[in-house]
């Protein structure tokens, strides 16, 4: 579904991705693991077309035409974003709700209304207004419709982005920490609504996650990344005593995962 | 009252007036927004640089302050985007260095003060019929974006990585919005003066952030107050011969005040 080519990123004079390299199949969920200043980040920046980059990023979707995003250091962005791929294949995206402006004067509705409207929308529609209430109850939020987003609590706003997020039935769907500001039990609740969207559409998730946890019992598939790719694949395989050792430069609750780890799921 | 506006200057003050209001509170709210207010500040400083120099150069003051400001918001947006430097500290720089060189050309041409005077604290008998044509442009390029960019501007307002997944070509989106700014700061600057020009940007949009449930709401709210403070401002400045931007920025800080409570007491309920 995702292939990665060779992909390298730097700025300036330093590398923020070197070399990375993987196959993720359709219908598979990615969770990509690393220290902070690793590159996660700017990996899910590549794949949504925000970040210049060197190799290839190519999205397949199994009969249907093959859409291939290359874009040189020096490409014009604009027109680079403009082009290919994502439109193609719809990608969701939930964004970190740290880094949000929880002060913009808006109505959760009006929030998943931008994934409509692809602007802020001035008004909404008759027929919108029940496609985004759907949406939002689909994720088990439908009565914060008319809520202000500064009312929100960060598991419920983070409901609001994933309902905007999977409004369009994308096949993929990217979450940048979605554990990050929301607290455990909401967290947990978000990753069942995950997995059901993936189970229900197919959809292939890639998520950033600083949860070992969630990786090794939800993951097909594991990315370890620190400037380079430390390890790829299923989660067993990847996240190994070295790779983590690797990455972090300590083990720490790992071991518990790695060795008494099935207790749960 | 009613011969007010029998007066030529008057009618140009109240026409000019009411146009750059609406376009103030209309941009206003991407500044406060954006938390922005500060560029106001140093902007309405850039343009007493400007106006000096077209004072010491002998040119209508306005086509000298123009180019100038947008140069000055120019090179903010450069500092803050090609060095390590934050926006607030290079608006900071640019503020001082503008001050530094209006005290400079007007020290350099000597018999100007009550001239600059004007300028930095408003006045309504200097606004000619070109300010009028001026406003009345600002205000059209004001109605047309408002078709055209606010729904980007707005989205970009709250996530600008959303925005730019979409494809909005966000940074020249923001140069468009920082220009259009600079522009009706200068303009605004004859009726209430560099020290209150910022105050004149921001102040409606603040108290319509305060008790406005969308983004919607907060523009139409804040054009709507930015308005009706000029009006009312213009009028107590005329009756009672008190300078005008004053007059305009304390009818603006009322409001606030008002908004202030009416969402105290929302909160409340």
């Amino acid at each position: 579904m995702i292939s990665v080519d060779n992909l390298s990123v730097s700025v300036g004079d330093k590398n923020i991705l070197n070399q990375i390299a993987f196959d993720l199949p359709k219908n598979g969920f990615l969770a990509i693991l690393g220290p902070n200043g690793g590159g996660k980040s700017t990996l899910i920046r590549c794949v949504l077309g925000l970040q210049d980059y060197q190799g290839r990023i190519s999205f397949a979707d199994g009969s249907a035409a093959t859409s291939v995003v290359t874009r040189g250091a020096t490409g014009n962005r604009h027109q680079a974003r403009t082009k290919p791929g994502i439109e193609n294949i719809a990608v969701g995206y939930v964004p970190q709700i740290k880094t949000l402006d929880r002060t913009f004067p808006a109505r959760a509705g009006e929030l998943v209304a931008t994934a409509l409207y692809k602007k802020w929308p001035w008004r909404i529609g008759a027929a919108n207004k029940v496609i985004v209430e759907e949406a939002l109850q689909r994720v088990g939020v439908g009565h914060l419709c008319h809520q202000q987003i500064r009312n929100l609590s960060g598991g419920e706003l983070q409901r609001v982005y994933l309902a905007r997020a999977i409004i369009g039935n994308p096949q993929i769907l990217i979450l940048d920490e979605p554990s990050a500001g929301v607290d455990l039990v909401g967290a947990s609740d978000l990753l069942e609504i995950v997995e059901s969207y993936r189970k229900d559409t197919e959809a292939t998730v890639i998520m950033v996650t600083h949860d070992w946890e969630v990786a090794f019992h939800h993951a097909s598939h594991v990315l370890v990344l620190k400037t380079s790719q430390v390890s790829f694949g299923p989660a067993d395989e990847a996240l190994t005593e070295s790779a983590i050792r690797e990455a972090f430069g300590h083990v720490g609750h790992s071991h518990g995962v790695l060795s008494g780890g099935h207790h749960h799921g | 009252m009613a011969d007010l506006f029998t007066y030529p200057f008057m009618q140009r003050a109240m026409i000019a007036g009411l146009l750059l209001s609406a376009v103030a509170g209309y941009y206003g709210v991407f500044l406060v927004q954006r938390k922005l207010s500060f560029l106001g500040a140093g902007l309405g400083h850039a343009a007493f640089g400007g106006i000096a120099l077209g004072l010491l150069l002998g040119i209508q003051p306005l086509w000298i302050a123009l180019p100038f400001t947008v140069l000055v918001a120019a090179g903010i947006s450069w500092v803050q985007n090609r060095t390590r430097l934050t926006g607030d500290t290079a608006i900071g720089i640019f503020f001082s260095v503008s001050v530094a060189l209006g005290i400079l050309f007007l020290s350099l041409k000597s018999g100007q003060q009550i001239d600059a005077f004007s300028y930095l604290f408003g006045s309504i008998l200097s606004v000619g019929s070109m300010d009028v044509w001026v406003s009345l442009g600002l205000f059209l390029v004001a109605l047309v974006t408002g078709f055209t960019h606010w729904a980007a501007w707005a989205y970009a307002s709250f996530d600008h990585e959303a925005a730019e997944i979409e494809g909005y070509p966000v940074t020249s989106h923001n140069t468009l919005l920082t220009s259009l700014i600079a522009v009706t700061i200068v303009i605004s600057v004859k009726i209430v003066g560099i020290l209150l020009v910022a105050a004149w940007m921001v102040i409606p949009a603040a108290a319509s952030r305060l008790i406005s449930p969308t983004f919607r709401s907060m523009t139409l709210l804040s054009v709507a107050f930015s308005a009706f403070s000029a009006c009312l401002g213009l009028i107590v400045s005329f009756l009672l011969d008190l300078p005008s931007g004053a007059i305009i920025v304390l009818v603006q800080s009322a409001i606030f005040l008002t908004a202030l409570i009416v969402q105290k007491f929302q909160i409340q309920s």
